[in-house]
């Protein structure tokens, strides 16, 4: 049970959030040109890190806005918090 | 009965007699036992019968690492609780309890056989015995495996009890209240922190508490009283929550913790008032682990028996309760601290003997046992202890030079108890359960704290510290670095104390008989010996968790708190290595069983999970409606009238609606309110249809799809203005549609202007459908002119009921003529009595879900989540002609020819007519073609299935492999008893040129 710092509402139990999955994976402008091979790596393929991950999360239960968490996977720690279209704030 | 109460303790009070029942037999102790105590105090020692083997146990330590004394309590009633330590129960007038895991009664056990076959019954012997033949399975082995598992038994009747939760944030949590938890508290709290004591007693003071003996003093005063005089100022700090009877169960990340106060337990019944157990919360900013450690046994042949108690326990039960364990006493040890039990029998008048595995040590202690005279056997172990209820003699040998085996004469001695000790484990489980690492200190075989985190800190024993001095000064030291503290007022604090100076360790004893025929055991819970581990290891298991799970070890309740070290430890001396690079089993929350009670704390009954309700329910109530659970929603299922049951009143309900006219509360369908200049630009891209050129006024049916290209979603969407519509969603997908919508619009495309509102619970909805709707419509709206070409089909109008707004919908999800009335929720019941009321000459039939699933079914219309699973694109569903070719692109699109989903033998919606119209299908159902193959290809299954009343068959919606190619063809439902034939056909039964639509 971590505390996320939400960057609208400030920190708040996770129990408000909802995960959104691997972050900066962004939708293909045009689809269409893809080929299935393509598609499908936007579509299924995930990195899934042991370790530090960029991800989606969503205050759900609070301001209902998305926006970026880098989180150590395998302590839970929550190196940084970053809004939607914002540059990672570390490496 | 002999007494063994030998005098007056503070902590025990001689004038406050209870009485209480163990195994149905009436005895008393006094005010501040533990049931325990208590039954020792009567000379009582055998509890319980071991787990595997039924072996007689008894009491074997004081606190809530007690693998043998669990009991029963207050058995037959709705009060009952199973796998209680008797070591943990205060002692309450009235109490009852009882052994568990033996028949007829604890003193002669049937299971006891158990032990006399043992050695047929190894370890893995439930993997190598119970594997064939297949069809013992079901009715001999698992019954006989069920009877004889489980120790005590479960409830039988409801809770009666309270529980609650309650959050709490604080500065500073100290977990345990012994000497450096006190420390630490005093600290915290008088620098101005907001600081929560927790201990699982009923006091403090730890294990210093009953500490008696003149080698350990702080500030010239004996350590006890030291103490003592410490925990009164304690109480009196301002800033300082001391919780007692409380113990901490997990430790999550982020110093989030959960711990159980028991409120009411130690009390008499009659006084129980209020909550029973409160789980506490918290979330401190630092937390002080000062849970100490939990003295070791040893391992030798027959290590099990009544009356071999730990040597610590021994002296608490001696100095704190002022209980001897019994009156002939031998202490085995491999280290110092058992002679302080030694000596404080000693100076009380009773027969001790120290048996020491060690050579020979000269500390302060060991010299003043010797100055007494007191008799120590030297580099000697027990190999052998004898007594069935209650241990009788024991039999002593010398150990060879390196300590591998024994050697000369065996030495047979009597004894009514054998306090044992094999030094120290320091409880680390907060520690790792938090996260947190362990390292392995050789020298006294310990793991300890590996300290990384910043958030928190061990002290004390549970940090390795096991000297009096040693314990004060880091203590003091860890907390200053902590708090950044320049002084404290321990910093002077004066400890004289006898300090160990010979350390060794046997994990398992020698003996002169072979391992194969002795009882040494590691866990006396689950009855796992030294002789299990070393056959696990033979048979190939080397990981930690392996052995661990294939013999048992440390699975019982206690969870292996006395056993997990020695498993480790014959595990690393049979294999050669290194016990530190073995690693540990992990240990896992809770530290101690909780209660169900304590989990759910008042979420339970009405509370267990939100229902909602419509604001038409009183009057589905009234109406005797049975109800239907749809997500979180109460909805109205069928009306049955006079006698009628399901089916018969789903017959009437939707004939009636294709009669005349049927009404159906619709609130729970999802609204989304959708405002904003690409509005209808962000409807093209979440549906497969086209939404630009939707005229003001109208409705359009979309479908919504995953970016994977299957059906996500259904509903009818209003355009109310230019930039305003309103999005209808299914009952259960309301909340995650609006997540996701609101997911693209923040992610995927920020530039869109679009707000989405949920207005689900903002408006109520009446659906009145069948041939005669119209009229009742034209009687409520006068004012509005239903005609076909003003009001066609797939439009909307604002109009007024009593000056209240309204919008009207002309919408079908039954094919018939139909019309949705929406209005502000509190209006909700009122708009549904004057449609009743209008409807009234037109026999208006209120319908629930049932019969609205059937009207549709009829009509061939999908319901998403019934006859799709998340696996159909609109393509399988035969739903071409939503799906827009023009657009560039909407979600899933593009998944909509990928190679997986173009294929044409994938499963699309069909329609199965039975050969006997009145047989109707199971949902669920299977579908074959061809039976003689064993096991036959599964083609499908049927998703939907009713006996329609207007067209008095059964009909069925199925999803079937290469169903579109497959219309006429004759299939197989294979049921239990029977095989039904089926044909494949439309999936529309009903009106397919949509005439009573436009009726």
């Amino acid at each position: 049970m971590f505390i996320i710092n939400c960057p609208y509402c400030g920190g708040r139990d996770q129990s408000e959030f909802s995960a959104g999955g691997e972050a900066h994976i962004e939708r293909p402008k045009q689809p269409t040109e893809l080929s299935d091979d393509q598609w499908a790596e936007f579509l299924f393929m995930r990195k899934n890190v042991k370790g530090v991950q960029f991800e989606r999360w969503n205050h759900a239960h609070g301001c209902r806005k998305w926006f970026n968490v880098v989180r150590d996977t395998t302590n839970d720690k929550i190196h940084a918090v970053y809004k939607m279209g914002e540059k990672p704030p570390i490496e | 009965m002999p007494n063994y109460r030998i005098k007056k303790t503070d902590h025990i009070d001689q004038t406050h007699r209870i009485s209480f029942k163990f195994d149905e037999k009436t005895y008393f102790g006094f005010k501040g036992d533990t049931l325990a105590s208590a039954l020792l105090a009567n000379g009582i020692h055998l509890v319980g019968r071991s787990f595997k083997y039924h072996r007689p146990r008894g009491i074997m330590t004081c606190g809530s690492e007690e693998p043998n004394a669990i009991c029963q309590i207050n058995g037959n009633t709705d009060l009952t609780e199973p796998n209680v330590r008797a070591t943990e129960i205060e002692l309450y007038e009235g109490l009852e309890a009882s052994s568990q895991n033996c028949w007829p009664n604890v003193n002669f056990d049937i299971g006891g056989i158990n032990n006399f076959i043992s050695a047929f019954i190894p370890a893995g012997f439930y993997y190598k015995t119970f594997m064939w033949p297949k069809s013992f399975w079901k009715n001999i082995y698992e019954p006989l495996i069920r009877l004889s598992a489980g120790l005590g038994k479960s409830p039988t009747h409801p809770d009666p009890d309270i529980y609650d939760h309650k959050y709490v944030h604080c500065d500073v949590l100290v977990i345990g209240g012994g000497i450096s938890g006190i420390i630490a508290a005093k600290i915290a709290a008088k620098n101005n922190l907001d600081t929560i004591l927790i201990d699982d007693k009923n006091t403090l003071g730890g294990s210093t508490i009953f500490q008696n003996n003149e080698s350990f003093k702080i500030n010239d005063e004996n350590s006890k009283d030291w103490l003592l005089n410490e925990i009164k100022e304690l109480k009196k700090l301002k800033n300082l929550n001391i919780k007692t009877r409380t113990s901490v169960a997990a430790y999550h990340s982020y110093n989030y913790l959960l711990a159980k106060e028991n409120l009411t337990d130690h009390l008499t019944k009659i006084k129980r008032l209020g909550i029973r157990q409160r789980l506490w919360k918290i979330r401190a900013n630092k937390v002080i682990i000062a849970t100490g450690a939990i003295e070791r046994p040893l391992v030798f042949n027959n290590n099990d028996r009544p009356g071999i108690i730990l040597a610590n326990s021994v002296n608490k039960y001696l100095n704190f309760y002022g209980v001897t364990c019994g009156k002939n006493n031998f202490i085995f040890t491999n280290n110092d601290s058992a002679y302080e039990t030694a000596l404080s029998l000693f100076e009380k008048g009773i027969s001790t003997k120290i048996i020491d595995i060690r050579k020979k040590t000269n500390s302060k202690i060991v010299k003043q046992a010797e100055k007494l005279g007191i008799n120590i056997y030297w580099n000697s172990t027990v190999t052998n202890t004898f007594g069935y209820r209650k241990i009788n003699s024991i039999e002593i040998m010398s150990l060879s030079d390196d300590g591998s085996n024994v050697i000369g004469e065996k030495t047979k001695v009597s004894c009514d108890c054998l306090a044992i000790s094999g030094g120290w484990t320091p409880m680390v489980h907060m520690h790792t359960q938090s996260g947190g690492k362990l390292n392995f200190r050789e020298t006294d075989q310990v793991f300890l704290p590996e300290e990384t985190n910043s958030d928190h800190i061990s002290v004390g024993s549970s940090n390795g510290d096991f000297e009096l001095d040693e314990i004060i000064k880091n203590t003091n030291e860890k907390i200053k670095g902590l708090f950044n503290l320049e002084e404290t007022e321990f910093e002077k604090t004066n400890v004289n104390c006898s300090k160990e100076l010979d350390k060794k360790n046997i994990w398992l004893l020698p003996n002169k008989i072979t391992l194969g025929k002795t009882k040494s055991f590691v866990d006396f819970q689950n009855d796992s010996t030294a002789k299990d581990i070393k056959l696990a290891l033979r048979e190939g298991f080397r990981s930690i968790e392996h052995v661990k799970r294939y013999t048992t070890t440390g699975m019982a309740t206690d969870q292996g708190k006395l056993s997990n070290m020695h498993a480790l430890g014959i595990i690393a001396e049979t294999a050669g290595a290194k016990m530190g690079t073995l690693g540990t089993t992990t240990f896992r929350p809770p530290f101690t069983p909780l209660t169900f009670g304590a989990i759910v704390g008042r979420n339970v009954g009405d509370f267990f999970d939100i229902t909602r309700r419509t604001p038409i329910h009183d009057w589905h109530l009234k109406n005797k409606a049975e109800f239907e659970n749809v997500g979180q929603w109460k909805r109205a299922w069928y009306y049955p009238k006079d006698k009628e049951n399901m089916h018969q009143a789903v017959q009437r309900e939707s004939k009636a609606a294709r009669d005349s006219a049927g009404i159906l509360d619709a609130s729970t369908l999802g609204k989304i309110d959708i405002q904003g200049s690409d509005a209808s630009e962000f409807l093209n891209r979440v549906y497969t249809n086209a939404w630009s050129k939707l005229a003001i006024g109208k409705c359009r049916y979309g479908l919504m799809l995953n970016e994977d290209g299957m059906v996500y979603d259904d509903g009818v969407t209003t355009r109310l203005g230019e930039n305003h519509f309103l999005m209808t969603t299914t009952t259960g997908g309301a909340a995650n549609v609006l997540s996701k919508l609101e997911d693209y619009l923040q992610t995927e495309w920020p530039e869109l202007d679009v707000f989405l509102t949920s207005v689900t619970d903002h408006y109520s909805t009446a659906s009145i459908c069948g041939p005669n709707s119209r009229k009742i419509l034209i009687k409520l709206f006068p004012e509005i002119n239903f005609n076909d070409d003003t009001f066609p089909h797939m439009s909307f109008k604002n109009s007024t009921l009593d000056d209240v707004n309204c919008r009207i919908m002309r919408i079908s999800f039954t094919g018939e003529l139909s019309y949705e009335i929406n209005i502000e929720a509190k209006y909700g019941k009122s708009l549904w009595e004057k449609c009743i009321e209008a409807g009234k000459e037109f026999n208006i039939t209120p319908y629930g879900t049932e019969t609205m699933h059937l009207l549709r079914a009829e009509k061939g219309f999908i319901i998403v989540g019934q006859d799709t699973d998340g696996t159909m694109t609109p393509i399988d569903l035969q739903m071409d002609w939503i799906v827009s070719k023009k657009k560039y692109d909407f979600i899933g699109k593009r998944s909509l020819y990928r190679s997986d989903t173009i294929r044409e033998d994938r499963k699309q919606l069909v329609g199965l007519l039975t050969e006997d119209p009145k047989e109707v299908l199971e949902e669920g159902a299977q579908i074959v073609s061809n039976l003689n193959n064993k096991p036959p290809e599964m083609l499908g299954h049927v998703t939907s299935s009713y006996f329609s009343p207007n067209l008095k068959k059964s009909i069925a919606l199925a999803v079937l492999k290469n169903g579109k190619k497959m219309k006429g063809k004759k299939l197989i439902i294979p049921m239990e008893n029977k095989n039904i034939n089926v044909t494949v056909s439309d999936f529309i039964f009903l009106d397919k040129e949509n005439k009573r639509l436009n009726a």
